[in-house]
């Protein structure tokens, strides 16, 4: 017996020496293979006396089962052990820094963001959007907006033309996006409830002016819009836009030749710190013109200004986007220096909506 | 328009303080742009006494001076005027206040060893002249303790308003008068009409003469004065002139100034010494020239209105005066000129001389004809009164326009227009106020324009005067009647493909630029531009005289401007529009992207995770197709064509179209010649989308998607290389495999495209990965390779390339 004690011993130290599946697989193969130790023993249980058998019998299949349980117990140890060796193998830096997305990087210029602002509001108030050329006729610019040829009042537009054409017609960059009003009161039946957003140029370029600019104007012409109508609407969009809670306006009487009544407006603000705040404090910043659509531009369109009526207005968008967002200076809007794109741009998922806020 | 407050009170009899009529005239339209207050500004200087002055004990060139200033104990004061002398009366800044001149508030001071409790004040220092020679020094019976500012006049309050060019009744002090005593600022005082008879029959007569032209004086008002004596005028004109920025000349021109600005008249005066025989008023001829009273010359032509005597042209009518005949101190006998001009005549050559003056600016606006004569009558006695002499008859030449104007006025208007609720009597007191007259009972009356409103034409207008005085405050704020319960949809399909456009574009990492809608001729012109219809007559610079054929130059402009800026790797994109030619439909909506340097949709730059190559075509196709995707353009039907414009690379570019005609999108590296023309450097990539060309919409019936037809059966994937000529295009390689058996093939992906070892030098091998996605029952292996057979065979016929052994 005592042999068998030895060799116990001595298999089971082999297994608990074993560092490695393989090794303990060696183990195995050296005890329990088929020219193992342990096979070996067993093989001797045919030529022993019953009585010998009686005893080697179980002494030699406990002996198998101990060991068996060993090398499965020491198996479960290695392979625990060589996962966790490989878990800690595959350890990264997670701090490491990963790419900026190109849904992170984009952005959408200020002014377009603006764009689709006053689109959610007037929409919102059933308002749609006309488009017109840039190039324009002197007539939709000029004449059809009631602007007398060689008046004075032409020369508050520096206009860029275009050279003249044999047939004496001379074109132009449109000075104001009223011209589009004027296309649209031509093509459509009253009422009418319009915004024209675009680009606008004037030959002036210095601190404050770029020879292009943005402006919306908006034009509503049904058979009994008033200026009542006009302030309502220009409050509900000025407090729409700025996300104030209250704007007060002051209207001042001007003149614009397409407009009879005309008006300035100026918007009370906070003008104490380095930025405007729109809806508190005690200063006034002009902030649009607008008026009563002239009876000669009515006339002009096709529509008879003792039935029909309306009114204009028109704002810079670049202007307004400045005083949201605090931009300082309009000439970057046009530079595409990346900086200030990245730093005045807008998100490019961030279509603004009513529902979801303008710019939340 | 500039006029001082007392000048105004010499219209307008009111209570109102300064402050109060600064708020009405900007409410009633006369905007108010500032307001010069120089006695509230330099209240604290007073005028004092020096009653020593000695040598200061540590300087050569400064003196101790003790200085009485009306009150208390006398003040010492260091100061280093040359002419500080005790006896000398002056004006004492004290500490605490603000000096202009040097914007400095006063302290205490300590000069050389010596306490100083003032300053004795110079004219520069206190913004009254340029003379800073010295201490201002002021008659020695000026009442010490006293506010300077206050005894030496300077107490009127300056006011500006910028007028708008229909207002020329309101370039008068006496208009504007007008406009306040409407609004209750005061009662306007009457205007002296006086009739100054003449004595004799003027000796220069006038004739206009414009033939069969258009004439462009209308009528002609002319006296003489004989016996006058010229010199400067009297202080409380020249200081009012002084005020609003004149400079006082001497009384006879000094008068044509004040009348100008007083009553919106301008006048000229000529010396008659120096006028020979009749003025002629007519057209300049071309060559003719005139030295004009602002000492510059002018050459004229035809479109000029000019009045000639027999030496010549002495006058451009209505705008300047000429030097030849002008008055000075030694005029003796004086001729007065009113005149009424013709406005547009007088815009077009005020505009094409680039004359600015104060006759340009009211006439060109349109001065009251009915003042014409009473004018002449008003500057005679003007002249008579502060020159003496004797006065002629009048000649006058031309006949004086009639300018009534009657409209038709339903009160109904107010309301219509503005929202307010008016009276009848209400509206009567204000127009009437203003000087309409108004004829008739009921609910429409006539009302009678006044000869200074020729911005008055019809009813619009009147409900302007009646709103503007009753003030726009009084408007009740209204809303617009809702046009139903929810919104329609208000953007048309352009720019709702704009909208997605840039909204696709920017989630690619690109960066949306605003760039002019001009460019310079060379860019233009590189880009398939540059016609004469486009160019601009009068471009702000060189750089801006172009409307742009495409969005590409300024993107690459800009892209170009970041990489001098340090920053090498930009993507930027615009959306905009651009000029194929200067009709309406010429102007097309494009999107455009540029990436520069290593800026790729992965990233840029250098990173851990791998380094970015430089852009190359690829990224600027992928751009291009993925907005075109997100406008819902075709893309599986995109066909791809080498043919993209010449700005491009030619070997590494292409157009992306429907059909061999309709080109949505260009794409590709920039040619290098084009960058060298545009003086910029790559790596730059671009796109640009035709977004008007895409198809419309079409109009659907119905919202729904139609069921989804997922197999349950595994689909089989096989690989396949072929080699092909090298420039066997791999579109028509995917093209062929795709079709070889519609129904089972859905997806074809390929893996690699291999040159080199083993493949021969001017062949390549394309490797294919192609899905097939049973629909009834699992394929069989027979089944699986009939397909394969077609797939080979396709692509050998569509290629002439063969499966690789």
């Amino acid at each position: 017996m005592s042999h068998l004690e030895a060799l116990e011993t001595e298999i089971l130290a082999a297994i608990e020496a074993s560092e490695t599946e393989s090794a303990l697989e060696d183990v195995r193969v050296g005890s329990l293979g088929k020219k193992g130790s342990i096979s070996e023993q067993m093989k001797t249980l045919g030529k022993m006396s019953p009585e010998e058998r009686q005893t080697m019998g179980p002494a030699l299949n406990g002996l198998k089962a101990r060991v068996t349980d060993a090398i499965a117990a020491r198996k479960d140890v290695l392979v625990e052990a060589a996962l966790e060796a490989r878990l800690a193998s595959e350890k990264v830096d997670i701090t490491l820094p990963l790419r900026t997305t190109p849904a992170e990087l984009g952005s959408i210029h200020p002014v377009s963001q603006v764009v689709d602002e006053l689109t959610a509001i007037f929409a919102d108030m059933g308002f749609s959007i006309a488009e017109g050329p840039d190039i324009e006729t002197d007539d939709l610019n000029f004449t059809a907006l009631n602007f007398p040829e060689g008046h004075p009042a032409r020369d508050m537009h520096d206009t860029f033309f275009f050279n003249e054409k044999e047939d004496g017609e001379r074109l132009l960059l449109r000075t104001h996006t009223s011209p589009a009003q004027v296309r649209t009161m031509k093509s459509q039946e009253p009422p009418i409830r319009v915004i024209c957003p675009g680009r606008t140029y004037r030959c002036d370029s210095d601190q404050t002016h770029t020879p292009m600019f943005h402006q919306v104007e908006g034009l509503v012409i049904d058979k009994g819009a008033h200026i009542g109508h006009l302030k309502g609407t220009l409050e509900e969009f000025l407090k729409a836009f700025f996300e104030v809670d209250n704007v007060t306006l002051r209207f001042r009487p001007s003149f614009f030749p397409f407009t009879e009544p005309s008006m300035e407006v100026d918007v009370q603000c906070d003008r104490s710190g380095s930025e405007v705040k729109i809806g508190e404090g005690n200063d006034w910043l002009e902030i649009l013109g607008c008026g009563m659509v002239h009876p000669n531009v009515l006339t002009n369109c096709g529509l008879d200004p003792d039935v029909y009526q309306g009114f204009a207005w028109g704002i810079g968008i670049d202007r307004i986007a400045m005083l949201k967002y605090g931009m300082p200076d309009l000439r970057a809007f046009f530079d595409a220096d990346v900086r200030w794109l990245q730093h005045y741009g807008f998100r490019p998922l961030d279509l603004p909506t009513l529902f979801g806020g303008l710019s939340a | 328009m500039k006029f001082t407050l007392s000048w105004l009170k010499e219209h307008l009899d009111t209570d109102a303080s300064l402050e109060e009529i600064v708020e009405k005239l900007t409410l009633i339209g006369l905007e108010v742009e500032e307001v010069t207050d120089r006695a509230a500004q330099l209240a604290p200087f007073k005028i004092v006494k020096v009653l020593e002055a000695e040598q200061h004990p540590n300087a050569d060139r400064l003196r101790v001076l003790k200085v009485d200033t009306g009150e208390g104990e006398p003040l010492q004061v260091v100061c280093g005027a040359p002419n500080a002398r005790a006896g000398l009366v002056g004006v004492l800044g004290k500490p605490g206040d603000y000096v202009p001149g040097l914007d400095v508030t006063l302290s205490v001071g300590k000069i050389r060893d010596v306490e100083s409790y003032g300053m004795m004040c110079s004219e520069s220092e206190l913004e009254l002249s340029a003379d800073h020679d010295g201490i201002i020094d002021l008659p020695a019976d000026a009442p010490v303790g006293v506010p300077y500012a206050e005894w030496a006049g300077l107490g009127d309050p300056v006011i500006e308003i910028g007028l708008t060019p229909n207002r020329p009744d309101c370039t008068a002090v006496y208009g504007i008068a007008r406009d306040l005593a409407a609004a209750g600022m005061g009662r306007l005082k009457e205007r002296p009409l006086s009739q100054v008879a003449g004595t004799y029959d003027c000796p220069t007569n006038v004739v206009l003469d414009f033939g069969d032209t258009k004439p462009l004086c209308k009528a002609f008002g002319l006296r003489e004065v004989k016996g006058v004596k010229n010199g400067p005028s009297p202080k409380w004109m020249q200081d009012r002139l002084l005020a609003i920025g004149l400079r006082p000349i001497n009384t006879l021109v000094d008068i044509t100034n004040y009348m100008t600005f007083d009553q919106g008249r301008p006048l000229h005066v000529f010396d008659a010494a120096k006028v020979k025989g009749d003025l002629i008023v007519r057209r300049a001829r071309k060559g003719e020239s005139i030295d004009g009273l602002n000492g510059k010359t002018y050459e004229l032509d035809e479109s000029d209105c000019v009045i000639a005597d027999d030496s010549g042209i002495e006058s451009l009518g209505g705008i300047l005066g000429g030097e030849a005949s002008g008055c000075t101190e030694d005029t003796v006998d004086v001729l007065i000129e009113s005149a009424l001009w013709d406005e547009d005549g007088i815009a077009a050559t005020g505009r094409k001389l680039g004359v600015s003056t104060d006759a340009r600016y009211r006439f060109e606006r349109g001065v009251d004809p009915d003042y014409m004569i009473t004018g002449l009558e008003a500057a005679t006695q003007l002249v008579i009164d502060l020159c003496g002499g004797e006065a002629s008859n009048v000649v006058r030449a031309g006949s004086i326009p009639d300018s009534t104007k009657i409209i038709s006025f339903p009160y109904s208007e107010v309301k219509r227009l503005s929202g307010i609720e008016t009276t009848p009597v209400e509206v009567n007191l204000i127009l009437k106020s203003l000087g309409f007259w108004i004829s008739g009972t009921g609910d429409t009356v006539k009302v009678a324009v006044p000869s200074w409103r020729p911005d008055v034409h019809g009813k619009a207008d009147i409900v302007e005067e009646v709103v503007r005085i009753i003030g726009l405050d009084k408007v009740p704020s209204t809303q617009l009647p809702p046009l139903g319960a929810v919104g329609q949809k208000v953007l048309t399909t352009g720019q709702v493909r704009r909208s997605r456009a840039r909204r696709a574009l920017a989630t690619r990492g690109l960066h949306e630029a605003v760039n002019w809608s001009f460019i310079s001729h060379i860019q233009a012109e590189a880009f398939g531009g540059g016609q004469d219809a486009l160019v601009l007559a009068n471009p702000i610079s060189s750089d801006m005289s172009d409307m742009r054929p495409s969005l590409l130059p300024g993107l690459l402009m800009g892209a170009q401007r970041n990489a001098d800026r340090g920053y090498a790797d930009v993507a930027l994109f615009e959306v905009g529009q651009v000029f194929a030619g200067d009709a309406p439909e010429d102007q097309k909506e494009t999107a455009a992207g540029v990436r520069r340097g290593s800026a790729k949709y992965s990233g840029a730059g250098r990173h851990w995770s791998g380094s970015a190559g430089a852009v190359d075509v690829f990224d600027a196709k992928a751009d291009a197709i993925a907005a075109l995707a997100a406008i819902g353009a075709p893309v599986d039907k995109l066909q791809i064509y080498a043919d993209a414009p010449s700005f491009f690379h030619p070997g590494r570019s292409g157009s992306l179209k429907l059909g061999p005609k309709n080109t949505l999108a260009v794409f590709g590296e920039i040619h290098p010649r084009t960058l060298d023309l545009l003086d910029i450097e790559g790596p730059l990539v671009g796109f640009e989308i035709y977004l008007g060309n895409l198809p419309q919409p079409k109009s659907k019936s119905s919202r729904s998607k139609g069921a989804l037809k997922a197999s349950d059966l595994m689909p089989v994937r096989r690989d396949f290389a072929f080699v092909v000529d090298k420039d066997t295009a791999a579109e028509t390689l995917l093209k062929a495999a795709r079709g070889a058996e519609k129904t089972l093939i859905t997806d074809v992906t390929l893996f690699d495209v291999y040159e080199g070892k083993g493949i021969a030098e001017d062949q390549k091998s394309l490797a294919i990965d192609v899905t097939l996605q049973p629909a009834q029952k699992t394929l069989t292996d027979e089944e699986i390779d009939a397909v394969a057979k077609k797939i080979v065979a396709a692509v050998e016929k569509a290629t002439g390339g063969t499966l690789r052994g």
